[in-house]
């Protein structure tokens, strides 16, 4: 499914391929198209979410070759080659404890929180170097107060036995 | 809009040359509010995203050298250039949260000029250079030098930052601090790095003046022996290095005040550890 609202292309397309949660993408884009507008308008995973624009809120993070980034700061074309993977390609029982601690209320952030989540998840070791709160710091929350997030994230941790 | 996507640096430089294109790493400056600065839609650009040649942390006997495309979270979880280099961690660490350390460069933070970097403090407190880059060979410019006012620098419109050269030195204090907002997610207020190898001290001062730079009557202040009294005999010496203004950020009366005090408690601390 592809959104109306694919930017009118009026310069040079540029040919990128990527995987996307596994599966091969081979696009032309707007050469001035960051990866957030290519994932929601283009490939229809509007899971990702447009918050602040600046790269301070993370609501629009997804995975990069494994590490999170902020999708409205990179131009699609650094994709090419690359391993991109969005909230769409977690399953919903895996956070199940975010869920039950409290981690959501209005939503806007909550697809970012997860994908920061996952990679803290994936990546235990990084405890030994950080805090959860500094892991989780790239994700603001207005409504939960982060209490209920690192709680969460601090459950499943503790869950998969660490 | 036209991107150029080398895949060599000498290819890079070649086209930094021919054409009027932005150079851009991991577009962390460069895409911030993207959809209304159309004005940058209309720009071409550099991408240098696909260098992997300058994707590498290096060591010789009398230095570390960070490739241009060497990323905060790089050297965040490299252990080695912690334990030598400490100040570049604690940087890196401030710089946003993950997302922005994974993109993020150091030569970008260099590059992108602005008075209130967290990259650029540390590197320069170390006394690191700029290796710079054209089509006709390679130069290296201390990068206390580097900057002449405010996003004015040594770079001229054919050569590119492709490394920063630290030298290995020993160190008995070494501190850096960022005063904002808020301790994550904020850009600097106020802040400072500083090293003193025994006898003598570095200090370098961020968001106090057109850009990032070294303030060498406070080091002389602090080096003479003379002990500080209080935070205001600093001041002096501040209002001599730096010119703080009034911004969206701070007030000039703030940022003087408070590079006093949280110079005077990190020299105190660090004199009596």
């Amino acid at each position: 499914m592809v959104a109306d609202s694919v930017p009118p292309m009026n310069r040079s397309p540029i040919d990128v391929a990527f995987t996307l949660n596994g599966l091969e993408v081979a696009i032309s884009i707007d050469p001035a198209e960051r990866l957030l507008d290519t994932l929601r308008y283009r490939l229809g995973m509007t899971g990702t979410k447009e918050g602040c624009g600046e790269g301070e809120c993370g609501a629009c993070t997804v995975h990069v070759d494994g590490i999170p980034v902020n999708s409205c700061l990179i131009p699609t074309y650094q994709m090419r080659g690359t391993r991109v993977r969005t909230v769409e390609s977690i399953d919903p029982a895996d956070v199940s404890a975010l869920l039950g601690s409290g981690a959501t209320q209005c939503g806007a952030c909550t697809p970012g929180v997860v994908m920061t989540a996952v990679w803290v998840w994936e990546h235990p070791e990084l405890l030994e170097s950080h805090t959860l709160r500094q892991l989780m710091a790239g994700n603001l929350c207005r409504c939960t107060g982060y209490d209920g997030i690192i709680a969460g994230v601090g459950q499943t941790l503790e869950e998969n036995g660490r | 809009m036209t991107v150029f996507m080398p895949t060599t640096l000498t290819e890079a430089l070649e086209i930094r040359c021919a054409e009027d294109a932005t150079p851009m790493a991991g577009g962390t400056d460069l895409l911030v509010h993207w959809p209304e600065q159309l004005e940058r839609h209309d720009r071409d650009y550099l991408d240098l995203w696909g260098l992997d040649e300058l994707r590498r942390i290096e060591w010789s006997d009398d230095m570390l050298e960070l490739g241009a495309l060497t990323t905060y979270w790089d050297v965040v979880t490299d252990a080695r250039v912690g334990a030598a280099f400490p100040l570049l961690v604690d940087a890196a660490r401030q710089v946003g949260a993950v997302q922005i350390q994974a993109r993020g460069t150091w030569a970008g933070n260099i590059a992108n000029g602005s008075p209130a970097a967290d990259g650029v403090p540390v590197l320069m407190a170390y006394g690191g250079t700029v290796v710079v880059a054209s089509s006709e060979g390679h130069r290296e410019v201390p990068l206390e030098r580097f900057y002449s006012g405010y996003k004015e620098m040594d770079l001229t419109p054919d050569e590119l930052i492709v490394a920063i050269r630290i030298p290995r030195r020993t160190y008995r204090h070494q501190r850096f601090i960022k005063v904002g907002l808020r301790r994550a997610q904020a850009i600097a207020k106020v802040g400072a790095a500083m090293v003193s190898n025994g006898s003598g001290w570095r200090v370098v001062a961020s968001s106090v003046a057109p850009t990032i730079r070294r303030c060498p009557t406070i080091e002389a202040r602090i080096s003479n022996g003379q002990p500080l009294g209080s935070p205001d005999d600093l001041l002096p010496a501040i209002r001599t290095d730096v010119s703080p203004i009034d911004d969206l950020r701070s007030t000039a009366a703030y940022r003087e005040q408070v590079m006093s005090r949280v110079l005077y408690y990190a020299i105190e601390e660090m004199n009596h550890r």
